[in-house]
């Protein structure tokens, strides 16, 4: 696919009655990028200016230094000559055509063949292979959504733009894609920008973060720096949490336990089945973080790390927000304001963190 | 029974519907679609009038088109000056007015059609490399197939159907102009009712048999294997 790091740049205005969008971004070329957003922020409207489904009034959108639009210059690339994939929110498979048929519908027009290993590699990654004879009207909300993937990916697109793909599907047809979408993200080396207001999905796959607010860019930067940052809404939410890149050290099985290293120290969680040096996401939720000033000489919480407070914000109703480095990485505490006085917290300090619980993102 | 007079008449409405469904399809498909598709606010003026031939009585129409299709007609002095003459009372003027005066029942179902696939797998087929063009053979005619079975059966049929523009713009000319409609009222004019019930009786089982099939047909689910 492509192997050129580089930057998308999507800096536009757009006015839509009363919407006015005016966004200056430029993310990585890599990894996936989640736009993120209450309903009425843009973010669906931004991702559409970047595809050109939607025509922005002013702007510049430069994909891999391809020049996609410049308004000064007059130049505005219709979408089907954009070498993007896109998904929507609905599948939107052509209901007249099979699925072997909709997924060859591009390919016909790139005259590009259907029988490479990259092909077979992309139905074995969603496994719809044994769909391919099937008409979309017999295909679950699951499996039209991988279809509608794996579409857009066998045009081996320079980037992938996905507009809340997992909204219209319920609880399990959501873990059913999930997966699917973090070993896309691994097995191919291919950028995605993708649209959701659901923050589970926020912990799960982003990489980079970009939160929009009433057309407006609120934060941009990388997820652990852009989910600890107090000053947004995103800190403040009862599911506030932060996410580690951590890899499998070794199994503790006379304790059913697991360790995992992350850039600075160690973790231990119920034990995985997972084989040692696995890349592991944790989620550390900010409620299940509480600050000790001593390394507790007893205690049943089993990881307790030190950790320098970097910055302090009040939250509502009596509560404090912690932002806290624990050896490279960013974690958020919430605890009570009483709390903060009571231990004299203030940034710069040097604490201990006990956290009580962590879940597992893959 | 049927005399070599009816035969021709019968063979002439064939004509005329086949050549006037023809066409109508030709220019309703892009008037339908421009229809479906346009914010323009000539939207709605263009729709009243494809529209019109539904309320007006047919002899206005006819009348009408008497006029401008005849020698000091806007359009009568147009052909005349091409050199093809005038239109009324001739095969062409009545399949110019057939066009016309069937022209919604092509263009509704169509429109309909259009409308019902929705801007979604347009958007589709554009971020999967497919020109607006391409989109339209590819993506809208095949999923427009029931629209575009109705269209063609509603206006031939109509166009069979029709009596008061035909008189008023092709008169009654045998074997040139003289359809079926027009012979049944002749044959009831010179009380010859046998006549006029094979040639009834033939066009009522022909409608309802158009109807009966296109309905079946439409009611079997399409897109499912």
């Amino acid at each position: 696919m492509n192997n050129t790091p580089a930057l998308i740049t999507a800096c536009i205005t757009h006015y839509y009655k009363e919407f006015h969008l005016s966004v200056e971004l430029h993310l990585p070329n890599a990894g996936i990028t989640v736009l993120f957003g209450p309903s009425g922020s843009g973010k669906t409207t931004l991702l559409r200016c970047i595809a050109g489904l939607e025509h922005a009034q002013q702007g510049v959108i430069k994909i891999n230094g391809d020049v996609w639009q410049d308004s000064a210059a007059g130049v505005f690339l219709p979408t089907y000559q954009r070498p993007l994939g896109y998904v929507f929110q609905e599948a939107n498979l052509f209901s007249h055509l099979t699925v072997r048929e909709n997924l060859n519908f591009g390919l016909k027009r790139l005259k590009a063949k259907s029988d490479t290993p990259e092909y077979h590699h992309i139905l074995d990654l969603l496994g719809i292979r044994q769909l391919l004879d099937r008409m979309p009207a017999r295909l679950s909300g699951g499996e039209k959504q991988r279809v509608a993937i794996a579409r857009a990916l066998v045009l081996q697109p320079c980037c992938l733009l996905m507009d809340e793909p997992l909204a219209a599907l319920d609880f399990k047809r959501k873990q059913e894609i999930l997966p699917f979408l973090r070993r896309l993200n691994q097995e191919l080396t291919i950028p995605i920008l993708y649209v959701t207001h659901a923050q589970q999905e926020v912990a799960q796959l982003a990489d980079y973060l970009v939160v929009l607010e009433a057309g407006k860019v609120q934060a941009s930067g990388f997820l652990s720096d852009t989910l600890s940052r107090v000053d947004l809404p995103l800190a403040q939410d009862r599911d506030a949490s932060t996410v580690w890149n951590t890899t499998l050290l070794e199994h503790e099985t006379e304790f059913h336990l697991t360790r995992v290293a992350f850039a600075g120290g160690t973790l231990s969680l119920p034990a995985l089945t997972a084989k040692i040096g696995t890349p592991l996401r944790v989620q550390i939720y900010a409620r299940d973080v509480s600050i000790v000033l001593e390394v507790p000489l007893a205690t049943s919480i089993l990881n307790v790390l030190p950790a320098l407070i970097t910055d302090i914000a009040d939250g509502e109703r009596g509560q404090s927000i912690v932002q806290l480095r624990v050896g490279q990485e960013v974690l958020l505490a919430h605890i009570t304001r009483k709390s903060v006085l009571m231990l004299m917290l203030s940034i710069g300090n040097t604490v201990f963190v006990q956290i009580k619980g962590m879940s597992m993102l893959n | 029974m049927l005399t070599a007079a009816d035969f021709a008449t019968l063979l002439l409405t064939f004509n005329v519907a086949s050549l006037a469904t023809m066409f109508m399809l030709l220019f309703g498909t892009p008037l339908a679609w421009w229809l479906a598709r346009t914010q323009s606010r000539w939207r709605g003026i263009i729709n009243a009038v494809v529209a019109l031939p539904l309320v007006l009585p047919p002899t206005v129409l006819g009348f009408y088109l008497l006029v401008f299709l005849g020698k000091n007609g806007l359009v009568g002095e147009f052909t005349t000056w091409l050199g093809i003459g005038t239109l009324p009372f001739t095969f062409a003027g009545l399949v110019v007015a057939s066009v016309l005066y069937s022209l919604p029942f092509v263009v509704q179902p169509l429109h309909t059609a259009f409308l019902s696939i929705g801007q979604q797998p347009l958007e589709a087929a554009a971020s999967l490399r497919a020109s607006p063009l391409d989109t339209f053979f590819s993506v809208v005619l095949p999923q427009s197939k029931a629209g575009f079975l109705t269209a063609t059966i509603l206006g031939f049929a109509h166009t069979v159907g029709e009596f008061g523009v035909v008189l008023m713009v092709g008169g009654n000319i045998p074997d040139k102009t003289r359809v079926v409609s027009v012979q049944i009222y002749n044959h009831v004019e010179a009380l010859e009712y046998t006549q006029a019930h094979w040639l009834a009786g033939g066009l009522l089982g022909f409608s309802f048999t158009v109807l009966f099939i296109l309905y079946s047909v439409l009611n079997t689910t399409p897109h499912v294997k």
